[in-house]
């Protein structure tokens, strides 16, 4: 498969995580968006490394896979937190910050 | 032509599940629907040669992300009482807004010209295990700083009330 194969599925995937993080009310939903996101980046890195014969895209990856997992981490450790205190997840409802 | 049916077989089941991971109700499904779209992923890494990736990706993603999430999950409906329904809004701004973000990307695409894909080379791994204690070696050793802090500050976070 060419080049474009891996770059037009990465994007449609970037574009359907970017449309559960826009539509989606709760904040797990949200970061499953996110996910999705990051997940389509990694696939145009390692694409990109395999047609350009450079490892760097291949590294670029795994830094990317173990920040993600940190990311999530903290991201769910946050929603469990805010959870504890506001009985609620939907992101509707966190507008403590709103002016 | 193995190449070309693997290829059409693991970006239909990624659409199908990512498009799952957004669109379905119950947000346990919409793990369990990551969880395959990463599995696909983790295909397309096979695809381009990358079969340490395809691990990495199934043992880090599929297997710690998914299972941190179910866990986040379990949690909060345990504390509430009752299953999360998780509801969209928006639903026709967002589709048209990425409709809009995915052309733009096509139109980059397409006056790109065609690269061609270089042959197969042998030692990848062991490539990339010099590349990670040669050139990249602080940078992966910042990595296991970032990963000890935000698993501190999670741990932090999540504790038990005193």
């Amino acid at each position: 498969m060419p080049l474009h194969a891996y770059l037009v599925l990465a994007a449609l995937v970037f574009v359907i995580g970017l449309f559960g993080v826009l539509t989606r009310r709760n904040a797990v939903g949200i970061l499953l968006g996110i996910e999705l996101m990051l997940n389509a980046v990694n696939i145009n890195l390692v694409a990109f490394s395999r047609f350009r014969a450079d490892l760097a895209g291949l590294i670029f990856t795994l830094f990317t896979i173990a920040i993600t997992v940190a990311e999530v981490a903290v991201g769910l450790a946050i929603v469990i937190v805010i959870f504890r205190v506001r009985r609620t997840i939907e992101a509707d409802h966190l507008d403590l910050l709103r002016g | 032509m193995t190449e070309t049916l693997g290829f059409w077989v693991a970006a239909v089941v990624l659409v199908a599940a990512s498009l799952a991971v957004v669109l379905t109700p119950n947000l346990f499904h919409a793990v369990l629907w990551l969880a395959a779209a990463l599995v696909a992923t983790g295909g397309v890494f096979l695809l381009l040669d990358s079969p340490f990736l395809f691990g990495v990706q199934l043992l880090l993603y599929a297997g710690g992300v998914v299972t941190i999430v179910v866990f986040a999950i379990m949690l909060t409906e345990r504390l509430v009482g009752e299953s999360i329904r998780q509801t969209s809004r928006f639903v026709f701004n967002g589709a048209v807004l990425a409709a809009a973000v995915f052309v733009g990307i096509l139109g980059f695409l397409l006056q790109a010209g065609a690269v061609t894909r270089p042959a197969a080379v042998g030692d990848q791994l062991g490539d990339l295990g010099r590349a990670l204690v040669g050139p990249f070696a602080a940078p992966l050793q910042l990595l296991g700083v970032l990963l000890v802090i935000a698993l501190l500050g999670a741990l932090y976070f999540a504790r038990a009330e005193d």
